[in-house]
This record gives C-alpha cells, sequence and structure tokens, in this order.
C-alpha cells in the first residue's frame, strides 16, 4: 500500500525552521529525511521514519509554493493563500534572501549573467554549497539587481522597500549590486584574504561618496555607478605630486590632523610621499573602465611599500570599527602613515557597528536604521574621494570630513561643485 | 422584500500577466447579478487596475436575493480576439439580507478560475438596500438566520426550539448534459460552480419558509449535503433545527460570568436589558407560558398536572418540498392519545443540536440508526423530487420508531449522508435518541416559578409509554426533573438514566443502579452522537476512539449490487460495534460520545469508519476488563500464548487507565442492581425484506456481565482482532485527542488555535485482498496519518486535538482516501493536572458560563393541525397580546411578523392576516429606525477595529470546527459561509502531481472562505466544515479533478483580554442590543 497523496494544509501555515533550513541549502527530500534522521528527531518525538518523510515532503512543497512569492516579497505579504504571522514571514524572507560569506564572494563583482550561471557547477564544488542553494542565492543576486539597477534613490532603500529585507541585508545586497555593476575584480588571489564585509564596507563607502547620488539624491541609477564628472576630477589631483609646495602643504595639513590618532603615524609621515604618489596615479586613472575594475587590485599591488603591505593589519588600525581586517601576515609593519584619524566616522553613518567577520546568513538583529542621514559633502564643496589610501583597509577615514580638514590624507582636490 | 444590490469595483492587484507581449494585462470587470451584467471600464496596462467604478446598481425581488449569487468576472481585454477571461468572485450576498449581520460587504477577495486557481485579488463593496414587502405570498424569507454551528449560538438566547426543518432540490448534473462534450472544462465546471450556488440559495430560501411558517427566526446546526448522483442527477439536501432567538444584550455579555445556576441570575441579561423591544423582556415571559404552552403533563403522561412547560415538538411535517406547512393549533385539553398520534405520524422530533443547556436533556437512551440501500435512477422531474423525499421519509421514520423502542420521544444530534457509487447509493442517519425536560423553563419570572412550584408534582414523563408507565415511577425522581430540588442533588448523572422499561428492555442490557445518585438504573455503557453535556462529570480525560473495518464484495452491477451491499450492512455494523466496545473497554471507559459512523460504498469493497470520544462518566459502572477464551484449552503452548495475550491487554488496560487518569472511588459493590441474563446477541437488526432497501438500527449493545468480557478466540479472524485492538498506540505524550467539541477533562484552554485538514490517498497494492490485509492496511492508513498530525503538531504541546473529523471515501478501485479536518488547542499544562473535585467544579462553572446565554430554553410544544381550531397559538397569544397592555411593541410585532408569514394557501390564515395587517404597520417603523441605527454601529465597530487591522497588511482570519473560540467572546455572528469550488488541472505534473494539485487547492479554499469573512468584517469562521472533498485523477492524462464544499459560521470574536479595554467603549456595545432587539421585526 503506497500513499499516492499525502498533504496536511493548516490554517495557519506550519514552517519548520530547520526543515526550511535544508531546503534553503538545496538538499532533496531524501537527504533532508537522512539529516534529520541523524539530528536525533525521530528518538525525540518517537515519530516512525514515514511520518518524517511525509512531514518532510510536506514542508518541501509549501516552500516550493511559496518560493513564487518570496522572488517579490510584498506579494508574500499581501498574498492572502498563505496565511502566515508577519514575524514568520520576515523569516522567511531574511533565510530566503541569506547568503552564503563562500558563495558571495566567489560571484561578487561578476557580470551577473548566463555565462556566470553556467560556472555555479564549478562554485559549487569549490565552495561546498550545494548547486541548488547556489542558483537560488545567484537569482536572489540578479533578481534585486533587475529590480533596482534604475531606480531612483537610495540603493538599500530601495532594496529594502522592495524586498523587504532586513537593514543589514540590504545593505549587503546593496554592496552586491553596486560590484556587479561596476565589475571591480574581487576574485584575484592577492585579494582572497579579504571578507565580503570588508569589501561591503568599501561599497558602501563608495556609494556615499563617489556616486552621482552623492551630490543629488534625484538622478537614476545615483547609488549604483561611480560618477563619472567625479572621476574625471581625479585626475587633478596629479598636482599634489608634481607640485612640490602643494605636496608640502597637503602634508602638513593631513599630519596636522593625523597627529596623535594614529600609531603609526611617524611611518607614514616618513612615507608620506611615496604614499601618496601611488594613491594618486590610481586615482588618476579611474577614468577607464578597466582600471576602475581593477581598482582593489591596484590598491593592493601597486600602492607604493607601506601601505601596500600594511593590509590587514587590524592591530594597527586605530579606529575600533574596524576589527574584521585580518591579518594577512605576521609582521608588523609599524605604520600606516596614510590610515587617517578614521574622522569620527561622521556620526556613524553607513558604517556598520559591528564586525563582520560573522557569515551574513546569520540572523541578525536589525542593524540601527539604514542610511537616514545622508550627508551632504560638508563644508568642502565636494565630496571627499576615498582614494588609493583608502584601499580596502582604510576605508574608515572617508566617513566624514568629521575633521574638516577633507580627511583625505593625500587625495584631496576639493571638488568644486558648489 | 424587493432590494437594491449596490456593487463597486475598486480595484485589482497581483494580476496575472495576459498579454505576454508586454507583460502586461488590459483588465475590465464584468458584474453579474440574475439575468443583469455591468462592466468596467478597460484599465489598460496593468497587473494593478484602479477601477474606481460607479456603484453599478441591481433592482431585484428579494426571492432573487436568496439565490443568486453576485458573480463577478475579470477579464482581459483583446481587441481583436475574444476577451480572455482571468477568473471569478462569487460572493454569497445572503449575509446582508438580515441587519443584525454584516452592512456591507468589502474587501479583497481572490480571483478564481478553475483552471488555473487564484489569479490576483480584486477590491469589491457591496450593500443591500432592502425595502420591506407587504405581500405575505412571498417566496422568500429573508430576516431568517442560519448557524452551522450545532449548539445555541453563543450570543443568542433560545426563546422556543421548533424542531426539525429539512429540505432537498435536485437538477441535472452540467457535468453529465450533452452540451459537457462541446465545451470546454472551464465552462463546465463554471456551470457547475455556478447551478450550485444557486441550488444552495434556493434551498436556504425554502428552508427560511418553512422556518418562518413554524414562526421561528433561525436555523441552528444547518448542514447542507450535496449529493453527486452523476447521470441521475444533484441533489442538494438540509437539514437543520428551527428555534426563535433573541440576542443577548451586549451588557449583559460583559456582565462577569456568573458561577452560581440561580434563576434570579439568569434573568439578569434581559432584565438589564436597555431595549423593551426584546423578545425576553420580563413580562411577556409568563403571558407567554399562559399562551403557548399547555400541560405537557396532559398529553404525555397521565399523572402530572404542571404547567408552564412549552415543548414544541415540530409542527412541521418533514417531508415535503412545496408541500403546505400545517399551522400548529393550539390545544389546551387534548388526549394524550391525540398527541401521541400526532407526533407518531407527522412529526419528526429531531435535533441537530449537540450541545444543550444544562438540564435540557433528561435522558439518554443510545445511538439510533438507520441505514437503506437505494438505486438511483434519473430525476425526471426536478421540481418534484418525490422518490428522493420518500427515500428520506422512509429513514426518518425508522430512526424515529427506533427512538421510540427506546422508550424516547425525540433524537438529538442527529444527521444524515450518503454514500454513492456508481447507481448504489447508501443513504444514513442517526441521532441519540433521548428524553427531553419537559418542564424545563428557566426563563420563568417569579409568579411563573411560583405557580411552578405551586403545581409541580412528582411525576413522570415518557413518551411512547404504552408499556407500563408505572415502572417509570422511580424515575420521575430524577434529579434534573424536579426544578425546586435541583440545586441541590448532585447533578450530572441524569441524562445516564434509561429512559426505558427495565423489564420491558428494547435490547439485552446490563443494569446498574446509578453510581452517582443511586437511585436510577443505568446502563453499564453509553453510546451517544452529542457532545458530553456540560453537567456531567467525568473522570479523568477522553480519548478519540475509532473503529476501522474494511469488507470485500463482489464488483456487480445495479440491482445484484444493492443486494450484496444491504446483506454486508448487518455484519458490517455489527463488526464496528464491537470493536467500539472493546477499544473502550481497553481505555477503561464506559461511554462514548460524538459516535459517527461512516459506512463507504465502493467498487469492490466497503469501508465503515467510526469515531468518537470515549469517557469515564462516574454515573456508570465501572467497566470490565476484556478475558480472552482460547478454543483448544488442551493445548500447552496454545494456552500460554493465551494467556501471554491476557497479560498484555490487562497491561494495557492499565496503561491506559494511568495515561487518561482514570481513577475512580472503590465503590462496594452490594449496589448492583439485578443484571438481566441475556445471551450476547445482536438483538436489534431490524432488516426489512425488500430487495433495494435496508435499513439496519444500530442499538447499545451490552455485553453480558461486567468483568466478563470475553473474547473468544476460536480463528485466525479473531486471533487478528485481538492483535489490532493492540496495535493502536497512544498519542505521544502532551498530546490528547477527541471528536467532540471540547475534550473531556481539560478546561484551560490558551488562545493558541491550529485547524487543519490533511488528506491521503493510498492505493492498494496487491490484488489478492483478503480482509484481513485490507483491515490492517485501512488501520495503518488512519493511524500512520493521526501520528503524522502529532508529529506536524509538537511545536504545540500541550495541545489537544479536538474535533477529529474523519471521511472515507473509495474514488476508484484500490484507492482509499482519508479526509481528516480537526483543530489543535493548546492548553496549560500546569493547571490540567487538578484533582477530581476542583475539575468537576471548573466544569460547572464553565458550563454555567458558557451557557449564560442559553438558560432560557424551553419548548415549544404545538403539534400540528390537531383540532378545528381556526387560529395557530401565536394568534391566540396575539389576540390576548393585544388585550394585554404589558406586551412589549416587538414582541407583537415579531410574532404578527412570523405569522404573515405564514403559508399562503392555507384560508384560514387569511383570517389572521388581515388581523394581522392592522398591527404591521407598527412593525415596519420599528425596522426603519432600526436600519438606520444599525450601520452607525457598524461604523463605530469599524473604526475601532480599523487601527488594529492597520498594522498588518492582511487580517488574520481564524479557522475552527468548534463552535467557540478559546480565550476569547464571540461578539457577532456575520452570517453563514456556505461554499463550493472546483478546480480542475490538465497539467498535473506541472503543478507538482496530486499532491501539489490538493494541497494548493485546499490552501486556495482556506484563503478564499478567509476573504470573504474579512470582507464581512470578521475575523473567524466557527463550526467550519469540510462536507465534501471528492478527488479525482488520471495521471495517464495527466489531469485532475477536485470538489470541494465548505462551510461555516463568520463571526467576529474579540479576545477576553481586550474585552476589558472594550468595556470602557460601554456607550457603542450598548448600542448593539438596539438593533438586535428590532432586527427580529424586520
Amino acid at each position: 500500500m503506497t500513499n499516492e497523496l499525502d498533504i496536511f494544509v493548516g490554517n495557519t501555515t506550519l514552517i519548520d525552521e530547520d526543515v526550511y533550513r535544508l531546503w534553503l541549502d538545496g538538499y532533496s527530500v531524501s537527504d533532508a529525511v537522512g539529516l534529520r534522521v541523524r539530528s536525533g528527531i525521530l528518538e525525540q518525538t518517537g515519530a516512525t521514519a514515514g511520518v518524517l518523510q511525509s512531514d518532510t515532503m510536506d514542508h518541501y512543497r509549501t516552500f516550493h509554493m511559496l518560493e513564487r512569492l518570496l522572488h517579490t516579497p510584498p506579494k508574500l505579504l499581501h498574498q492572502l493563500v498563505f496565511q502566515i504571522p508577519p514575524s514568520r514571514q520576515a523569516l522567511l524572507i531574511e533565510r530566503y534572501y541569506a547568503f552564503d560569506e563562500a558563495f558571495v564572494r566567489e560571484v561578487l563583482g561578476k557580470k551577473l549573467s548566463k555565462g556566470t550561471k553556467k560556472d555555479l557547477d564549478d562554485i559549487s564544488t569549490k565552495t561546498g554549497v550545494t548547486l541548488k542553494s547556489c542558483r537560488r542565492q545567484f537569482d536572489n543576486f540578479k533578481r534585486v539587481f533587475k529590480v533596482v539597477e534604475e531606480m531612483r534613490g537610495s540603493l538599500a532603500g530601495n532594496i529594502q522597500q522592495h524586498f523587504l529585507l532586513s537593514d543589514r541585508l540590504a545593505r549587503d545586497y546593496a554592496a552586491v549590486v553596486f560590484f556587479a555593476n561596476n565589475r571591480f575584480e574581487t576574485g584575484k588571489k592577492k585579494l582572497q584574504y579579504l571578507t565580503f564585509g570588508d569589501l561591503a564596507f568599501c561599497a558602501e563607502l563608495m556609494i556615499q561618496n563617489w556616486t552621482p547620488g552623492a551630490v543629488d539624491s534625484q538622478v537614476d541609477d545615483m547609488d549604483v555607478d561611480l560618477d563619472k564628472e567625479f572621476l574625471q576630477d581625479l585626475k587633478e589631483l596629479k598636482v599634489l605630486v608634481a607640485d612640490k609646495d602643494l605636496l608640502d602643504l597637503h602634508k602638513s595639513l593631513v599630519c596636522t590632523a593625523l597627529r596623535g590618532k594614529l600609531s603609526v603615524f611617524p611611518e607614514m609621515e616618513a612615507n608620506f610621499k611615496n604614499l601618496s604618489r601611488g594613491l594618486v596615479n590610481i586615482a588618476s586613472k579611474l577614468t577607464h573602465t578597466k582600471d576602475v575594475r581593477d581598482l582593489f587590485v591596484d590598491l593592493v599591488e601597486k600602492a607604493p611599500g607601506p601601505l601596500g603591505s600594511l593590509h590587514g593589519h587590524a592591530a594597527q588600525l586605530p579606529p575600533a570599527h574596524v576589527p574584521r581586517l585580518r591579518p594577512r601576515s605576521p609582521d608588523a609593519r609599524p605604520a600606516c602613515p596614510l590610515l587617517g584619524p578614521a574622522a569620527k566616522g561622521g556620526g556613524g553613518r553607513g558604517i556598520p557597528g559591528q564586525p563582520r567577520s560573522s557569515p551574513p546568513r546569520s540572523a541578525r538583529s536589525p542593524g540601527p536604521g539604514a542610511r537616514t542621514s545622508r550627508p551632504q559633502p560638508p563644508s568642502a564643496p565636494g565630496r571627499l574621494p576615498p582614494g588609493p589610501g583608502s584601499g580596502p583597509s582604510c576605508p574608515v577615514e572617508w566617513g566624514g570630513g568629521g575633521t574638516g580638514s577633507r580627511a583625505g590624507q593625500g587625495n584631496p582636490a576639493p571638488r568644486g561643485r558648489s | 422584500m424587493p432590494g437594491k444590490l449596490k456593487v463597486k469595483i475598486v480595484a485589482g492587484r497581483h494580476l496575472p500577466v495576459m498579454d505576454r507581449a508586454s507583460d502586461l494585462t488590459d483588465a475590465f470587470v464584468e458584474v453579474k447579478f440574475g439575468n443583469m451584467t455591468f462592466k468596467t471600464d478597460v484599465y489598460h496596462k496593468s497587473l494593478n487596475p484602479q477601477w474606481n467604478s460607479e456603484w453599478f446598481k441591481f433592482e431585484v425581488d428579494d426571492e432573487d436575493l436568496q439565490d443568486e449569487p453576485l458573480q463577478i468576472t475579470v477579464l482581459d481585454h483583446d481587441t481583436y480576439s475574444a476577451n480572455d477571461a482571468i477568473g471569478k468572485v462569487y460572493i454569497d450576498i445572503d449575509p446582508l439580507l438580515y441587519s443584525e449581520a454584516a452592512t456591507v460587504i468589502s474587501g479583497w477577495f481572490p480571483i478564481y478560475d478553475t483552471i488555473h486557481g487564484i489569479r490576483g485579488e480584486i477590491n469589491v463593496v457591496v450593500k443591500v438596500d432592502l425595502f420591506n414587502d407587504l405581500n405575505r405570498f412571498r417566496q422568500s424569507s429573508c430576516g431568517v438566520k442560519f448557524f452551522c454551528t450545532t449548539s445555541i449560538p453563543k450570543c443568542y438566547r433560545a426563546v422556543i426550539i421548533h424542531g426539525f426543518v429539512e429540505e432537498l432540490v435536485v437538477n441535472e448534473d452540467p457535468e453529465y448534459q450533452w452540451i459537457d462534450r462541446i465545451r470546454t472544462p472551464r465552462a463546465s465546471n463554471e456551470a457547475r460552480q455556478r447551478l450550485i450556488s444557486l441550488m444552495s440559495g434556493e434551498l436556504q430560501r425554502k428552508i427560511g419558509l418553512k422556518v418562518l411558517e413554524m414562526r421561528g427566526n433561525a436555523v441552528v446546526g444547518y448542514l447542507q449535503c450535496f449529493d453527486l448522483e452523476g447521470e441521475s442527477g444533484l441533489v442538494v439536501r438540509a437539514i437543520g433545527t428551527a428555534c426563535t432567538l433573541d440576542k443577548l444584550s451586549s451588557t449583559a455579555a460583559f456582565l462577569p460570568a456568573c458561577n452560581s445556576p440561580s434563576k434570579e441570575m439568569k434573568e439578569i441579561p434581559f432584565n438589564e436589558d436597555p431595549n423593551p423591544n426584546t423578545h425576553s423582556s420580563g413580562p411577556s415571559t409568563p403571558l407567554k407560558n399562559q399562551t403557548y404552552s399547555f400541560s405537557p403533563s396532559k398529553s404525555y403522561s397521565r399523572q402530572s398536572s404542571s404547567s408552564d412547560t412549552d415543548l414544541s415538538l415540530t409542527p412541521k411535517t418533514g417531508m415535503g418540498s412545496g408541500s403546505a406547512g400545517k399551522e400548529g393549533g393550539p390545544f389546551k385539553a387534548l388526549l394524550r392519545q391525540q398527541t401521541q398520534s400526532a407526533l407518531e405520524q407527522r412529526e419528526f422530533p429531531f435535533f441537530t443540536l449537540t450541545a444543550f443547556p444544562p438540564g435540557f436533556l433528561v435522558h439518554v437512551g443510545g445511538v439510533v440508526s438507520a441505514r437503506s440501500v437505494k438505486l438511483l435512477d434519473r430525476i425526471h422531474n426536478p421540481d418534484e423530487p418525490e422518490t428522493r423525499d420518500a427515500w428520506w421519509a422512509e429513514i426518518r421514520q425508522e430512526i424515529k420508531s427506533h427512538a421510540k423502542a427506546l422508550g424516547c420521544h425525540a433524537v438529538v444530534g442527529y444527521s444524515e449522508s450518503t454514500s454513492i457509487c456508481e447507481e448504489v447509493c447508501i443513504l444514513s442517519a442517526s441521532g441519540t435518541a433521548a428524553v427531553l425536560n419537559p418542564r424545563f423553563l428557566q426563563d420563568g419570572t417569579v409568579e411563573g416559578c411560583l405557580e411552578q412550584r405551586l403545581s409541580w408534582q412528582p411525576g413522570f414523563f415518557s413518551i411512547g409509554s404504552e408499556k407500563g408507565e408505572v415502572d417509570f415511577f422511580p424515575q420521575s425522581q430524577d434529579s434534573s426533573s424536579l426544578l425546586g430540588q435541583e440545586e441541590n442533588l448532585p447533578a450530572g448523572c441524569g441524562f445516564c438514566h434509561i429512559p426505558y422499561d427495565e423489564l420491558n428492555m428494547p435490547f439485552p442490557a446490563h443494569l446498574t443502579y446509578c453510581y452517582s445518585c443511586r437511585k436510577q438504573k443505568v446502563p453499564d455503557v453509553l453510546f451517544t452522537t452529542i457532545d458530553l453535556p456540560t453537567d456531567a462529570t467525568v473522570i479523568g480525560k477522553g480519548c478519540l476512539i475509532q473503529a476501522r473495518l474494511c469488507r470485500l464484495k463482489k464488483k456487480a452491477q445495479a440491482e445484484a449490487n444493492a443486494t450484496a451491499i444491504s446483506n454486508l450492512l448487518p455484519f458490517m455494523e455489527y463488526e464496528v460495534h464491537t470493536q467500539l466496545m472493546n477499544k473502550l473497554k481497553l481505555k477503561g471507559m464506559n461511554a462514548l460520545f460524538g459516535l459517527r459512523i461512516q459506512i463507504t460504498v465502493g467498487e469492490n469493497m466497503l469501508m465503515g469508519l467510526a469515531s468518537a470520544t470515549g469517557v469515564y462518566l462516574t454515573a456508570l459502572p465501572t467497566p470490565g476488563g476484556i478475558q480472552i477464551a482460547g478454543k483448544t484449552p488442551n493445548d500447552g503452548s496454545y494456552e500460554q500464548h493465551i494467556s501471554h495475550m491476557q497479560k498484555k491487554i490487562n497491561d494495557t488496560i492499565a496503561k491506559n487507565k494511568e495515561l487518561y487518569e482514570i481513577n475512580p472511588p472503590e465503590i462496594p459493590e452490594e449496589i448492583i442492581g439485578s443484571p438481566i441474563p441475556e445471551p450476547r446477541q445482536r438483538s436489534r437488526l431490524l432488516r426489512s425484506q425488500s430487495e433495494s432497501s435496508d435499513e439496519v438500527i444500530e442499538l447499545d449493545l451490552s455485553h453480558g456481565k461486567k468483568d466478563a468480557f470475553v473474547l473468544e478466540i476460536d480463528d485466525t479472524d479473531a486471533m487478528e482482532d485481538v492483535h489490532s485492538l493492540l496495535t493502536d498506540v497512544p498519542p505521544p505524550s502532551g498530546f490528547y485527542s477527541c471528536n467532540t467539541e471540547i475534550m473531556p477533562g481539560i478546561n484551560n484552554w490558551t488562545s493558541e488555535i491550529q485547524m487543519f485538514t490533511s488528506v491521503r490517498v493510498s492505493r492498494l497494492s496487491n490484488i489478492n485482498l483478503t480482509n484481513q490485509t485490507l483491515n490492517k492496511n485501512f488501520n495503518d492508513l488512519c493511524e500512520n496519518l493521526l501520528k503524522s498530525l502529532y508529529f506536524k503538531l509538537r511545536s504545540m504541546i500541550p495541545c489537544c486535538l479536538c474535533h477529529v473529523n474523519f471521511t472515507v471515501s473509495l474514488p476508484e478501485d484500490e484507492l482509499i482516501q482519508v479526509t481528516v479536518t480537526a483543530v489543535a488547542i493548546t492548553f496549560d499544562k500546569h493547571q490540567a493536572v487538578q484533582t477530581t473535585k476542583t475539575h468537576v467544579e471548573k466544569s460547572l462553572q464553565r458550563a454555567s458560563t458558557d451557557n449564560e446565554e442559553l438558560l432560557q430554553f424551553p419548548l415549544e410544544l404545538c403539534t400540528d393541525s390537531l383540532g378545528p381550531h381556526p387560529f395557530s397559538p401565536a394568534k391566540e397569544h396575539l389576540e390576548s397580546a393585544s388585550s394585554n397592555s404589558g406586551i412589549p411593541a416587538a414582541q407583537r410585532a415579531t410574532s404578527i411578523d412570523y405569522s404573515s408569514f405564514a403559508d399562503r394557501c392555507n384560508s384560514w390564515i387569511e383570517l389572521i392576516k388581515l388581523k394581522a395587517q392592522t398591527i404591521r404597520r407598527g412593525s415596519i417603523k420599528t425596522t426603519v429606525s432600526v436600519e438606520k441605527a444599525s450601520p452607525l454601529t457598524e461604523g463605530h465597530f469599524r473604526q475601532r477595529s480599523a487601527p488594529a487591522c492597520a498594522n498588518s497588511t492582511v487580517g488574520v482570519v481564524k479557522m475552527t470546527p468548534l463552535s467557540f473560540i478559546p480565550g476569547a467572546k464571540i461578539t457577532k455572528y456575520l452570517g453563514i459561509i456556505n461554499m463550493f469550488f472546483i478546480r480542475e488541472t490538465t497539467s498535473l505534473r506541472e503543478e507538482g502531481g496530486v499532491s501539489g494539485f490538493l494541497h494548493a487547492f485546499i490552501a486556495e479554499v482556506f484563503a478564499m472562505v478567509r476573504a470573504h469573512v474579512a470582507a464581512l468584517g470578521g475575523n473567524a469562521v466557527v463550526s467550519y466544515i469540510m462536507k465534501q472533498c471528492v478527488f479525482m485523477e488520471n495521471p495517464n492524462k495527466n489531469q485532475a479533478q477536485c470538489l470541494i464544499n465548505v462551510s461555516g459560521d463568520a463571526v467576529i470574536f474579540v479576545r477576553e483580554s481586550e474585552l476589558e479595554i472594550m468595556s470602557t467603549q460601554q456607550p457603542i456595545a450598548s448600542c448593539q442590543p438596539a438593533c438586535g432587539g428590532g432586527e427580529i421585526a424586520t
């Protein structure tokens, strides 16, 4: 006797978090049953394997039906077919859109195209994430990208609004979208030590300061593309290297601003010229798409000595809120002249207050309200470009012109855009 | 009452993409009612159109208003080809037809397509303006309220319970018409849905007319069923209990629960009633007593002379669609014989209710049931469905005579069902024979009581007591019948006392003196179809007991088939009964409640499934154990085996007693009455000889002496039986289950509820099936299903599955389909552990709070057409009422209105109408003023509830098969929900196979029910029932079809915790009685 049909429908849709996780992780029904058996649930409840099989099937079927709605989360809220308490709805959405750290590092900066999708097999093998789960995560990226790509307004805000994600997850997605759109190369071996959290942090600051939206909140694509005009302006920074007087002036300004705030200050002061030159070189090339893509690679490879080898020296980084950087090599070169005082991060805007080291999929409490106050560039006329110095390792200084010293140490050139 | 129906189409959302090119839709809406159709403009290129249409107005008869559903079709405009249908919404506007319920239907409805399922939603506003109709010859019955709930609805009070109403209508099934060959499946499904909607509207209207004839204003326990007879047509039938209900004033609802059952307390609700128009106001009561009532003692028994009771036993003839109803005639001094003959010949003293106020039920005789096998033939004239009517009449007659044989004059917890396979149909009816309390009247004023006490003499009451009344004398001491002493005696055993004659018992039973009062005789086990009476005292907890049985049957055609089934039925009934009895003993319990035996017929087998809730009643004797006796006592190993089994059984009993906390006090044996030795046999197996028809009665069979319940193991079959007894595993700890409304022994419910439906279809693999393997398969199927439920709901522990309702069907040769609907309710474990005493107190307390509203519960006995009286009692009442200045206006209006609804054919009614006419004018005024007032209250309510809903986008709608919501108070009944859906697919695999298809469909059905309730302004469905779930598949063709019929009562409930907040808003609440009272006049 076999069961041809076996269903259970509750007036309130039953959702088993454990089974949901197994489903999200891409396990087949039989694998999931196996895993559940191993979890010891049979002993706890006195159920039989048949019961477990039927229960798992039921949940999988429910999730399958819900998946269509999860693609457009607002529909899940308004639909009438599944009665789900709001807290459970939020859980369903958040978990569905959560992604694996390993997976996202593979895909970050890649074009979200069919071609990439074909490579998911390899990624799956490499990361150990099931292909099904890879597909879901990839499709999530792509779906979010498509929806918010051409939208006005804050990127993370849009994502949050259209996908009802938590503040934190929305910001992560903003980073994914920003990277995918600008196709920053992140897959190089040299960049492997950077976590998604690190890159997301950079993305956030770049979105805040380098995009058209930073100046005008009513432009299309405001947060997604880099501001062409701004990149153009960066060329003018060369004067800081070419002109001796300006170089000195720049140095003195930066040093004044950073004195006492940086443990590696003497190093920075000593190497200021080299550092400045390296960063300015990178900055001035950013008008070329190719160079934009290689921005992170260049920052690691081409930034001169102290800066280049400084990455990841968490201990050296003064501001408390960058602990997520992990040391790449044990050699503790003391100073990083370029590490700014972090300038108190402009009232914490956009600076994640928590370490990024935890994998993003862990349930998080919603962060402190999205970028509510998008600080318009302060007294200084333009935004402060992160400049080369603000490589992945020292993004904090772009937190905002709290110091008023154009917080950029080497790469300043106020962009006059009154 | 012609009316104006107004419909406004506001907007749509989440529409499907109909134009592939643009990925958008050009949607418009057709609104159809009867033959009239309106259209909205086309809203181009949007999946979320905003039509915001004008008000479409339909001016229609009230007859149409009752019958027709409002049909809303959403279409995609196509310039060049035909417009594509997106889907439809059917809205039953019946709830708008009585002002007490909803005043507006407004909300988002899922757009449903029979092929694609739900495709987006549409926002619709519907209103009805009713005009008063002076035509007394009308065919409509607007204003009669319908309730699925099988007890008196929580915010009402029963003034009179009139009795049984039934009706059926037949039609050709569109699926079997010739046109079906050329039309699309969609068109065919829609035709069917529409037809059934129309038929149930018509049925409800006709039932309503009958109720009005009986001068009732509501139908409680309304059960409507469809028989899909295939070629021979489509039958929609309904039964219910006609009542006159009074809305309890809301102020009363907010009163603290009165725990003492004293009369004075109970009167508070209506003494405080601010509205003089309510039916229940003080002065009217004694008057009513004088006018309506006659002495039941005169009619029913020779001795008693008491006075004030209104025992109404259905003045209506049970049969006959379209037959002229007869006005009940008043009779003051009638000969007993006359009454009895009247009862015997015309009435079906049946009540579909399963729960009653305490004291209403005097004695319970036992389960009575009747089945009949019929061959279906084409219904030639749908307007006169005589054959079907005659069939049911036959069965009801049978039931009635069985009840009488048990010494009972009424049948409670009555229900009817069918099982159809090809052209053979089994009709079944069952109920519980009972004696009801004719003196039950608690709304008497002081005079009334006085009168009652003065005139009351010890007497007894029995119907059908041709045989030896004298023997009944001792029973008149029964506590519940003695009004004056009622409070002093331990209640809760009266209903167990036998109603029949001890010396002339209808079947062999083992009688003992009642274990609570020691005065009356009680049987050793009691089977009933009703819920556990609230005043009954039980020990421990109850549990779900099921008997499952399969019987193979040869495939046969027509008459041969019918004969084969007829021959099998009695054996099945017997086995089911034996199983139930064995399992009951195994659980150490002595009574079954909510018994429901379903016999299903298939091509090559018959299935029997009986579900009931076992309890240990303190009044009944402790059940003896089960003893096993072997046939061949000489064989040593065999002997050993037997003793091993015996030990196992004894262990199980002991374990069960512990599990269900059954620890009855030890009782000395001396009071055991004289057992009447009878051979253990099936004594009551009445079978008629007719070829195609077979009736079987199921009675209590009590098996021999106490402690001597012997199971003889004489062959392998018997061995199997014993094994199967022991295979039933108890639910995991923390779980309880029952199929009654509430679990006996658990009172501290918390508020979390989860209603669910689970369906399983199993294919029998082996071809050489035997009865044993079949039984085992079926048993496993049910057990596994239960286990699955326990597993799924484990997060709710401790919880109880209540109202577990199993339905079995045999859709194909080797397929068994089991459908379960139930509700899981959590309870507080810590409080659950109580001593028996506090538990009893609690249950009593709960009983009194629960029934606070229903306490007044007189029966009105007005047998119809007795004597040549020209006037109905109501008319007399009216006359005296008019002469009596004390009677409130509304009541006058009420009775007049009812009488005016009365049958148009009877010439003698004409007289009354003339009289009625004069006073009617007054009633119109009342109505108008009320109609003005009620939207206002509604408005208040909405305003209040609005902010609560604003937070979440979709309001939560609870669904429960129970008549109440734990931890909450139902404040308003909004109308009956009765919906029928068909879903079909031609891409079964793509939709996830049969499971995916049905899962989605049931979820959609729930969604549509919730949407309708929400649109009515409600937040819950109570007494929800899935009456039909017919599933057919053809995997080879990748096709499947499913029909589902559900019903329930839409209500507004308020959490008890919120009640306190609400009570600060008393002004608003107190508006409600105003409309409550007035609406009776509508």
